[in-house]
C-alpha cells in the first residue's frame, strides 16, 4: 500500500501557479459563456459539461492538491465519480427507453 | 502504516484528516450528485421548456457570481501557501477577502432571487403553477439546488471563521495548518458544484 | 472448550472503570470517546428502539390473527408497521452491526487503540440519538405518527397530513450519523492498522466493515437529498415529486432505492464478516478461500449499487431497464454464494463446537439462504409481477434481515459477550433460546410465503377468510419468536450481571481481540501489537495431545 506516507512530505504552491490556473479558469468560464451563444442543439450541453469537468480538473488537481496526493486519493475520488456515473446511467436506462 | 502514530497519546495524523475529509467531500457531492439526477431527468423529459425558461435568469449575474467563487478558491488556496511560508498574517488576511467573496457571492444572489419573486416565479406562486410543467420543475430546482449551494457557502464562511479563531490562537500555524486545508477543501467543493450549476441554469441556450 | 491462557490474565482495570474524561457515572459515558463505551452506548440504545419495534411488530401479527378489527383500526395500524419499518431499518438493523460491534472491534482487530476520530464517532451517536428521538417524539405530536410505510412513497407521502416531516427529519439524521461512522471506519482502516496488519492479515469482520463502510459513505447521501426534497415539497410545492406539477413519483422511487437497495448490503455484509469470524473458531479451522470471502465483500458492495430498480418492476419503467436489472439482480446473487460456499467449506472436516454464537450461525446460514433464493425468484421479471406487493415479498426481506442479519446480531452478541463484559452469560438458557428463537422466527415467517404466493398483499389491514389459517400460523410464531427473544435478552442481562468471570479468550479465537483481556483495558494493548499470522491460524493453540489425535 503506498499510504504510508504521513504529514512530512510538504508540497508549497507557489502564487504564482495558483494565478495561472486561475487565469486559466476565468478563461474556460469565457469560452463556456461564448459557446452557449452558437446553436449546436443538443452538444451544447455536452460542451458545457466538458469545459465544466475541465475546469473541475483543474481545480482538483490544483487547488485541491489532489496531484500531491497518494495514489488513495485519486483512486478513492474515482471510485466516487464512478459509483455517480453508474447511479445516473442506470437511472437513464429507465428515462432513455419507452416506458 | 505510520508507526510512529501510536507512540503518542493524542496522536496526530494529517493524511489521515484529510483523507477523512476527502470522504466526506464525497458524501457532498453525491448529495448534490442525486440534483443533478433529477436534473437530468426533468431536463431530459422537457428540453424546450427548459429551454425557454433559462432565458429568464441574468447569465451577466451569474457569470459575475462564477468569477467570484473561482476568484474566493484561488485566495483560499493561497491562504495554505502563505501559513506554510509562516505569513499568518497575510494567511489571514486572504481568508478574510475569501470570506468577503463569500458575502458579495451571496449579495448578489439574495438580488437575483429576490428579483424572480418579485416577478412572481417562486415555489408555488400562481404566476408559476400557471406555466408548463417544465418551466415548474426548472425553477424549482433552480430554487433547490442553488438554496442548497448558498447554504454550503454559508457553512464554508462559519468554516473559515472558526479557522481564523484557530490561527489567532496558534491552534493553526505554520507547522499544524490540516484544518486549514480541510476549510479550503471544502470551499473548493462549493466552487466545483457552481461550475456545474452555472452552466445548467444559466447557459442553456 | 478450549481455554487458551493469554498473557493478559492478569486482570488491571478496564475501559468499563476507566474513562477517558475526567467525570464519573453517567457522564463518563455520555462524553466518552473511547471506542468500546461508544460501542455499548449505541448496543443499548440500539436494543431499546428493537424491543419497542418488536412490539409494534406483535401489534400488527395481533391484528392480523383474523379478518376485519380486531385490536385496532386501520389508520393504527397504517401507523405501526410504518413505525415497526423505519425503527427498525434506520435505528436498528443499519447501525446494528457497524456502530456496535464495529465500534467495539474494529480498532481492536486491526491492533489500534482507537477510531480514527474519536470526537466525530460521539457525535455520530449523539446524531443517532437525537434522530431516534425525532422519530418517537412525531409518534406524539398532534396529527399523528406518519403512516406511509418505511418507503415515504410520492405522492402519498406528500398529501398525508400526519407527521411525515419530522419522520423524514428523523431519517435524515439518522443517515448522517451512518454516513460519519462509515467515513470514520474506512479511514481507521486505512491509517490505523498495527504493524504487519496487512489487507491480506485484516479478520474478514474488518473487510465486511470496510465494504460496508463504503456504501454508508456513497449511497447514503442519495436518500438524504430524497428526504430533504420530499420535505421541501411538503413545505413549499416546488414540483420535483408532485405530478400535479409535472414531477415524476417513479423518479422518487428510483432515488429512494439508489440508496435503499445498498442500505440491505450495508446490513447484511457485516453479519457475512460476523459468520466469517465464527465459523472458524468454532470449526477450529482455518477460513476456506480467505481472499474470495474478502473480496465477494466489496464485490457484493459493487453490485449491490447497479440492482436497486428491481424494487419497481411494477412502477411502469421502460421494458429496457427492466431485463437490465433483473439481469443485474442475478449476478448480485454470485458473490453471496461464494460465501456460502466457502463458510460451508470451512465447516467441512471440522471439529465443530456446538456453542451458542455457533449455533446463531448455522440459523443466519440456513435462513439467509431461503432468503436468498426467494430473492431469486422475486428479481425474475415475470415472477415478480405475479409477487410483488404480497407477503412473500415481506417474508422474504425478513428471511433476508432478520434470519440474516438479525441473527448475525444475535451471534455477534453471544460470541463477543465475554469480551465486553468480562463475564459469560449461561449456556445452556442460550442454546434454549436459540432453539426457540429459530422456531419462533421460522413459524412467523415461512407461511407468509406461501400466503403471498396464493395472493395475499402485503400491507393490508383486512384479508379474506381463505388466508386466516396461515395468518395464525405466523401470529403465534411471533409469540413464540418474543418468548425466545425474552429468553435470549434476560440470560444476557443476567450473565453482564452475575455472570462467572470470563477469560481472555474463551472460545480460542486467533484474532486480536482475544489477545486483549476480558473486558479490554482503555487503551486495548499496553503496546501495540506487531502482527506474523493470519487472523484465522490455530496452530499457536495447537496442543500436542490434539495433534496425535488428529
Amino acid at each position: 500500500m503506498s499510504d504510508h506516507h504521513s504529514q512530512e512530505n510538504v508540497h508549497v504552491v507557489d502564487y504564482g501557479k495558483y494565478i495561472f490556473v486561475w487565469l486559466s479558469l476565468l478563461a474556460f468560464t469565457g469560452i463556456t459563456v461564448s459557446v452557449s451563444g452558437i446553436n449546436l442543439g443538443n452538444w451544447t450541453v455536452v460542451i458545457a459539461l466538458v469545459i465544466a469537468s475541465v475546469k473541475s480538473w483543474y481545480v482538483l488537481n490544483y487547488f485541491m492538491h489532489l496531484r500531491h496526493e497518494d495514489i488513495v486519493f485519486k483512486i478513492f475520488i474515482s471510485v466516487a465519480l464512478i459509483t455517480l456515473a453508474i447511479f445516473v446511467s442506470l437511472t437513464f436506462l429507465d428515462y432513455s427507453f419507452v416506458r | 502504516m505510520s508507526s510512529t502514530a501510536h507512540t503518542h497519546v493524542a496522536h496526530r495524523d494529517d493524511y489521515g484528516s484529510r483523507m477523512g475529509m476527502w470522504l466526506f467531500l464525497f458524501t457532498e457531492l453525491i448529495l448534490f450528485g442525486g440534483l443533478f439526477i433529477v436534473y437530468a431527468v426533468y431536463r431530459y423529459m422537457h428540453q424546450q421548456e427548459f429551454h425557454l425558461a433559462a432565458q429568464e435568469l441574468n447569465t451577466t449575474i451569474g457569470m459575475l457570481n462564477t468569477i467570484i467563487l473561482l476568484t474566493s478558491s484561488m485566495t483560499a488556496a493561497m491562504s495554505i501557501t502563505a501559513l506554510q511560508k509562516g505569513n499568518v498574517r497575510f494567511s489571514m488576511s486572504l481568508i478574510v477577502v475569501t470570506i468577503l467573496f463569500a458575502g458579495t457571492f451571496m449579495v448578489n444572489k439574495f438580488f437575483e432571487w429576490s428579483a424572480k419573486i418579485h416577478h412572481g416565479i417562486y415555489p408555488g406562486s400562481k404566476e408559476l403553477v400557471m406555466r408548463p410543467e417544465g418551466e415548474i420543475l426548472y425553477f424549482g430546482l433552480y430554487y433547490v439546488m442553488t438554496g442548497l449551494h448558498a447554504l454550503h457557502v454559508i457553512v464554508g464562511v462559519t468554516i473559515f471563521v472558526f479557522v481564523l479563531v484557530f490561527m489567532k490562537t496558534g491552534t493553526v500555524n505554520q507547522t499544524a495548518y490540516v484544518k486549514l486545508e480541510n476549510a479550503a477543501l471544502y470551499w473548493h467543493l462549493v466552487d466545483l458544484i457552481w461550475i456545474f450549476l452555472f452552466p445548467l441554469f444559466y447557459l442553456i441556450h | 472448550m478450549v481455554n487458551v491462557a493469554g498473557p493478559a490474565d492478569k486482570i488491571e482495570p478496564s475501559f468499563l472503570e476507566v474513562s477517558t474524561n475526567k467525570y464519573k457515572g453517567i457522564l463518563s459515558w455520555l462524553l466518552t470517546v473511547d471506542h468500546k463505551r461508544i460501542g455499548i452506548l449505541y448496543l443499548f440504545s440500539m436494543m431499546t428502539f428493537f424491543s419497542v419495534a418488536v412490539v409494534f411488530g406483535f401489534l400488527i401479527r395481533l391484528e392480523l390473527i383474523a379478518p376485519g378489527r380486531t385490536i385496532m383500526g386501520p389508520q393504527m395500524y397504517n401507523q405501526l408497521f410504518t413505525l415497526h419499518g423505519i425503527i427498525m431499518i434506520f435505528l436498528f438493523i443499519i447501525p446494528g452491526l457497524p456502530a456496535v460491534f464495529g465500534n467495539f472491534f474494529l480498532p481492536i482487530m486491526i491492533g489500534a487503540k482507537d477510531v480514527i476520530f474519536p470526537r466525530i464517532n460521539l457525535f455520530s451517536w449523539y446524531l443517532f440519538i437525537t434522530g431516534g428521538l425525532i422519530a418517537v417524539i412525531s409518534t406524539m405530536l398532534p396529527g399523528g405518527s406518519a403512516d406511509t410505510g418505511w418507503t415515504f412513497y410520492v405522492p402519498y407521502s406528500v398529501r398525508t397530513t400526519t407527521n411525515v416531516i419530522p419522520a423524514l427529519a428523523a431519517a435524515f439524521i439518522l443517515g448522517f450519523s451512518s454516513i460519519l461512522t462509515g467515513l470514520n471506519f474506512v479511514t481507521t482502516v486505512h491509517r490505523m492498522r498495527a504493524p504487519g496488519m496487512t489487507w491480506f492479515k485484516m479478520p474478514l469482520f474488518v473487510w465486511g466493515l470496510y465494504a460496508t463502510a463504503w456504501v454508508q459513505i456513497l449511497a447514503t447521501p442519495i436518500i438524504g437529498i430524497t428526504l430533504a426534497l420530499v420535505i421541501v415539497e411538503r413545505f413549499l410545492g416546488v414540483g420535483i415529486f408532485d405530478p400535479a406539477l409535472g414531477g415524476d413519483p417513479v423518479l422518487y422511487q428510483h432515488l429512494f432505492w439508489i440508496y435503499s437497495h445498498p442500505a440491505v448490503y450495508i446490513m447484511i455484509i457485516p453479519a457475512m464478516g460476523i459468520v466469517s469470524e465464527i465459523i472458524p473458531v468454532f470449526a477450529r479451522r482455518t477460513i476456506f478461500g480467505y481472499r474470495f470471502i474478502a473480496f465477494s465483500s466489496l464485490a457484493i458492495a459493487l453490485f449491490g449499487s447497479l440492482v436497486w430498480a428491481h424494487h419497481m418492476f411494477t412502477a411502469g419503467m421502460s421494458d429496457t431497464a427492466q431485463f437490465v436489472f433483473s439481469f443485474l439482480t442475478y449476478a448480485v446473487s454470485i458473490p453471496s454464494a461464494i460465501k456460502i460456499f466457502n463458510w460451508v467449506s470451512t465447516m467441512y472436516k471440522g471439529s465443530i463446537q456446538l456453542d451458542p454464537p455457533f449455533l446463531y450461525v448455522l440459523s443466519f446460514i440456513f435462513q439467509f439462504s431461503i432468503g436468498g433464493f426467494t430473492g431469486l425468484m422475486l428479481g425474475a421479471l415475470s415472477v415478480n409481477i405475479h409477487l410483488q406487493d404480497t407477503s412473500f415479498v415481506v417474508a422474504h426481506f425478513h428471511y433476508v434481515m432478520f434470519g440474516g442479519t438479525g441473527f448475525g446480531i444475535f451471534a455477534a452478541m453471544h460470541y463477543w459477550f465475554p469480551k465486553m463484559f468480562g463475564r459469560m452469560y449461561n449456556k445452556k438458557v442460550a442454546t434454549w433460546a436459540w432453539a426457540i428463537t429459530t422456531i419462533g422466527y421460522n413459524a412467523l415467517y415461512f407461511p407468509m410465503f406461501i400466503m403471498g404466493y396464493l395472493g395475499m398483499p402485503r400491507r393490508y389491514y383486512d384479508y379474506l377468510p381463505e388466508f386466516q389459517p396461515y395468518h395464525v400460523a405466523s401470529t403465534i410464531g411471533s409469540w413464540i419468536l418474543i418468548l425466545g427473544l425474552i429468553i435470549m435478552f434476560t440470560n444476557l442481562i443476567v450473565g453482564m450481571r452475575r455472570g462467572k468471570k470470563a477469560p481472555a479468550n474463551p472460545w480460542g479465537g486467533a484474532t486480536l481481540e482475544w489477545t486483549t483481556q476480558s473486558p479490554p483495558i482503555l487503551e486495548n494493548f499496553h503496546t501495540i501489537p506487531t502482527i506474523e499470522k493470519g487472523p484465522y491460524d490455530y496452530s499457536q493453540f495447537e496442543i500436542p495431545a490434539a495433534k496425535e489425535a488428529q
